[in-house]
C-alpha cells in the first residue's frame, strides 16, 4: 500500500515517519495532487506541530497554491453571472469549482486548472457568442477537433480568458451524447440547487454531483488524477450522507439517470481503498460488494494500479499497461466502435494537434 | 563532509548512481547525470557544500539526462527532469551544467510558495543584505559576482528569498551564472576565482558558472536582513550615481520582481511591504566596476539607523 494512501486512511501515522518516508510522502502527495489537501487534512487534525520543517514547506507551498485558484474562481464566477444573467440564464457550477462556491470539504487543498460550467444544449450558440463577446476565445485547434468537439463532445472546446488567463469547460451534459450511458442533462438543470449566499450560482444537487464525479472518474481516459478525484467523492459522501435518506436517494436516482455502473465501481473501490463509510444497503443495492465476470475482475486489476499516486515508487512492470487499457476503456466508453474506430486512427496517424499549456510556457530560466 | 572530500570517480560515481546529495541552504537537492563529462564542473560548482546523509529529506530531486532514442546518438540532448516531471524541452547537451542550475531555480520557484521569491540578485556583509532586482542585461549577475570576490556574502544570484514569518533573507550559495561579455569581465576583475567551460549559443547566449566564494557557502545557513535595495543598471561611459528611490517606487519594483507576489496575494501584499519598510532603496547607474564596489563599500560602513531616504 502507498505511504500516501496510508496516511490518508490514518492521519496519525504520521508521527512515526523517518525524514526518508516524509520525502517519499510528499513526492507521492504531489504527483497524485493531493499534497495540498494533505496539509488541510493534517491542519484538520491538528497535527502541523508534528511535520518536520521540510515537509511542511512543501504542504504549505501547495496549499497557498489551492487558496489562490480558488481566490481566482471565485472572481471569476462572478463575471460569468453577470454575462449568463444577461440571457436569462443561471450559472451552474461542475467540479472543482461547485466544490469551492459551494464551500463543500472537497474543495480542501484542491488545485485546479479551469473552470467547469453546465448550460442547456440549445443555448450553447448564444452562450459561445456571448462569453466570446466578454473575452473568452477557443483555444486553437484544426476543423477535425473543432468537428469532434461540437459533434461528439459533451462540451465546447475549451476557451481562455484572453485577459485574466483563466481556463473555461462549457459543458451541456455531463457524459458525451455519443457514450453508452445517457443520464438525463435536463434534468441535471432542472434540479439543479442555489448555493446558500450566492444568488444566481448553482451547483449540482448532491446525488448528482457525486454521480457526476463518478462519471468523470470512470469514463476520463486519463489516470493522473484518478486518487485525487476518489478522494474527492470520499469527501463528499462523507459530507453529504450526514443528510437522513442520502444512500436511498442517491441509489435511486443512478437508476433513474442510466449511471449505476460508474455508482457501481466508485463505492466499490472508496470502501477498498480510502475505507470511506458506506452502508451495506447501498453497496447491496448495486450490486457493488464483489466484483462480477472476467470484466469487473480485469477493471480491479488495471484500477489497483491506477488509483495508486502515479510516481515511480508506485510503479511496476503493468502500470503502463493498465494506464493504456484506461485510456482505451475511456474512448470505448465515449464512442461507439465505428467513431473511436475511425478516431483513433487518425489520433494515431495524425498525432495530437493542439499545442500542450507546457509546451508553451518552457523558458528555462 | 564535504563535496571537495570526495575524488573525481567518486563524484561520478555518485552523478551516474544513486545521487550526489548537496545541502544548498533552505534546500537539500539530490543532483543525478548520466553524462559523466560534467562531473568535476559539478564538483567544482559545489567543493565546498554539505554532503547529505542517506537518512535526510530531499526537497528537489533533480536529473538531467541524455535525451533517449535517436537522439542519444544524433546531435545529443540533455534533458531536465526533477522527481520525473519534465518542465522544460531538451537542449543541447552541452547545456547540461548551467541546466542544473536553470531547472533548480525552476523547482525553487515552482514549489516554494511558503517564502517570498524576488527575481533578483542577494548579497550581503555583517548580516545586511543588498538585493539587486533587476531585468535581464542590466547587469545584475556582473554586479552579484563582483561583489562577492570583494568580501560580500553571495546569498543568490538569481533569486533573494525572503522568510514570511520573520522577513529574514535565505541564502542559497549556489554557482552564479555569467553571461556574454560579463564572462571575461569578472574573469577579469576577479582571476582567483572558479570558472566553469563557457557554454555557447543557449538562449542568453554564452554561459559560464563561477562558483560561490567558500567564505559564502561556509556562512550559508547565517542570519541576513534585508537593508538595501538598489536597482542597478550598467550604461557605457556613465558616471556612478546611487540616487535614493521614493518607497512608492520601490514597492512597485520589488512587486514587479517577485515571482510569487501574486500567488501569495494578502500575504504577498503584506510581505513586500514589510521589506519595502526594512530596506533603504536606490537606483544605481554604474559602468566602472571598481567604483561601484566602492559605493557599495560606503553603503555597508552607513549605521544600520541612517534613513537616507
Amino acid at each position: 500500500m502507498s505511504l500516501l494512501r496510508q496516511v490518508l486512511l490514518d492521519s496519525h501515522r504520521i508521527a512515526a515517519l523517518s525524514a526518508v518516508e516524509w520525502d517519499l510522502l510528499v513526492r507521492q502527495a504531489r504527483h497524485a495532487n493531493l499534497l495540498g489537501r494533505l496539509y488541510r487534512r493534517l491542519q484538520a487534525a491538528d497535527l502541523l506541530a508534528q511535520v518536520p520543517e521540510r515537509p511542511l514547506h512543501h504542504m504549505e507551498s501547495a496549499a497557498v497554491m489551492a487558496d489562490r485558484q480558488h481566490m481566482l474562481v471565485r472572481y471569476e464566477i462572478r463575471f460569468l453571472r453577470d454575462t449568463l444573467a444577461g440571457l436569462g440564464l443561471p450559472l451552474i457550477l461542475l467540479k472543482g469549482a461547485a466544490y469551492v462556491v459551494g464551500d463543500l470539504p472537497a474543495a480542501s487543498g484542491r488545485v485546479f486548472a479551469d473552470m467547469d460550467i453546465l448550460l442547456p444544449r440549445e443555448r450553447l450558440p448564444e452562450v459561445e457568442s456571448a462569453l466570446i463577446m466578454t473575452g473568452w476565445i477557443g483555444e486553437p485547434l484544426d476543423a477535425y477537433d473543432q468537428r469532434y468537439y461540437r459533434q461528439w463532445m459533451h462540451e465546447l472546446p475549451a476557451m481562455r480568458q484572453m485577459h485574466r488567463g483563466t481556463a473555461l469547460d462549457v459543458h451541456h451534459t455531463i457524459l458525451p451524447p455519443t457514450a453508452r450511458l445517457k443520464p438525463d442533462a435536463q434534468a441535471l438543470i432542472r434540479d439543479s440547487v442555489e448555493i446558500p449566499g450566492s444568488p444566481g450560482m448553482r451547483t449540482l444537487q448532491p446525488t448528482d454531483m457525486v454521480l457526476h464525479s463518478a462519471c468523470h472518474l470512470f469514463h476520463d481516459g486519463e489516470s493522473e488524477n484518478l486518487l485525487r478525484d476518489l478522494s474527492d467523492l470520499d469527501l463528499l459522501l462523507r459530507h453529504f450522507s450526514r443528510e437522513p435518506n442520502f444512500w436511498p436517494q442517491l441509489v435511486s436516482r443512478a437508476a433513474a439517470m442510466d449511471l449505476q455502473m460508474p455508482l457501481r465501481l466508485a463505492l466499490r473501490y472508496l470502501v477498498q481503498v480510502l475505507a470511506c463509510p458506506v452502508p451495506d444497503s447501498a453497496l447491496q443495492a448495486l450490486k457493488a460488494e464483489r466484483s462480477q465476470g472476467v470484466a469487473e475482475h480485469t477493471l480491479d486489476w488495471i484500477y489497483s494500479r491506477t488509483l495508486r499516486p502515479q510516481h515511480s515508487s508506485t510503479r511496476d512492470w503493468a502500470t503502463p499497461l493498465c494506464r493504456k487499457l484506461l485510456y482505451i476503456r475511456g474512448h470505448w466508453l465515449r464512442m461507439p466502435p465505428h467513431l473511436l474506430f475511425v478516431h483513433l486512427a487518425r489520433k494515431a496517424w495524425v498525432g495530437p494537434t493542439t499545442i500542450s499549456a507546457a509546451a508553451l510556457q518552457n523558458d528555462p530560466r | 563532509m564535504r563535496v571537495d572530500q570526495l575524488s573525481l570517480p567518486q563524484v561520478q560515481a555518485a552523478l551516474t548512481g544513486a545521487g550526489l546529495r548537496v545541502a544548498t541552504g533552505p534546500f537539500n537537492c539530490r543532483l543525478q547525470s548520466d553524462i559523466a563529462a560534467i562531473a568535476s564542473e559539478v564538483a567544482q560548482n559545489y567543493a565546498h557544500h554539505r554532503l547529505l546523509g542517506p537518512e535526510e529529506f530531499i526537497d528537489f530531486h533533480v536529473a538531467v539526462n541524455t535525451s533517449r532514442g535517436l537522439r542519444r546518438w544524433i546531435r545529443p540532448q540533455a534533458l531536465f527532469s526533477v522527481d520525473g516531471v519534465e518542465p522544460f524541452t531538451p537542449l543541447p547537451r552541452d547545456q547540461a551544467l548551467p541546466m542544473i542550475e536553470w531547472g533548480l531555480n525552476w523547482c525553487i520557484t515552482a514549489y516554494s510558495n511558503h517564502v517570498l521569491i524576488l527575481h533578483a540578485a542577494a548579497v550581503a556583509r555583517n548580516g545586511r543584505t543588498l538585493i539587486l532586482p533587476a531585468p535581464p542585461g542590466s547587469g545584475k549577475s556582473t554586479l552579484c559576482a563582483a561583489l562577492v570576490n570583494r568580501g560580500w556574502r553571495l546569498l543568490s544570484d538569481e533569486l533573494s528569498i525572503i522568510r514570511l514569518d520573520t522577513g529574514a533573507m535565505l541564502g542559497l550559495a549556489r554557482p552564479v551564472n555569467l553571461k556574454n561579455a560579463s564572462i571575461g569581465v569578472i574573469q577579469r576583475f576577479a582571476p582567483q576565482a572558479l570558472f566553469s567551460r563557457p557554454v555557447h549559443d543557449t538562449t542568453k547566449g554564452t554561459v559560464a558558472m563561477m562558483a560561490a566564494p567558500q567564505a559564502s557557502v561556509e556562512a550559508v545557513d547565517e542570519p541576513a536582513w534585508p537593508a538595501w535595495m538598489v536597482l542597478p543598471r550598467y550604461r557605457a561611459g556613465a558616471s556612478t550615481t546611487l540616487t535614493p528611490m521614493p518607497r512608492g517606487e520601490a514597492f512597485m519594483k520589488i512587486a514587479d520582481n517577485a515571482m510569487n507576489y501574486h500567488i501569495l496575494a494578502a500575504e504577498g501584499f503584506r510581505a513586500v511591504g514589510d521589506l519595502v519598510d526594512r530596506c533603504q532603496h536606490f537606483s544605481f547607474e554604474y559602468s566602472d566596476l571598481d567604483e561601484a564596489m566602492q559605493v557599495f563599500d560606503q553603503l555597508a560602513l552607513s549605521t544600520a539607523d541612517a534613513n537616507i531616504v
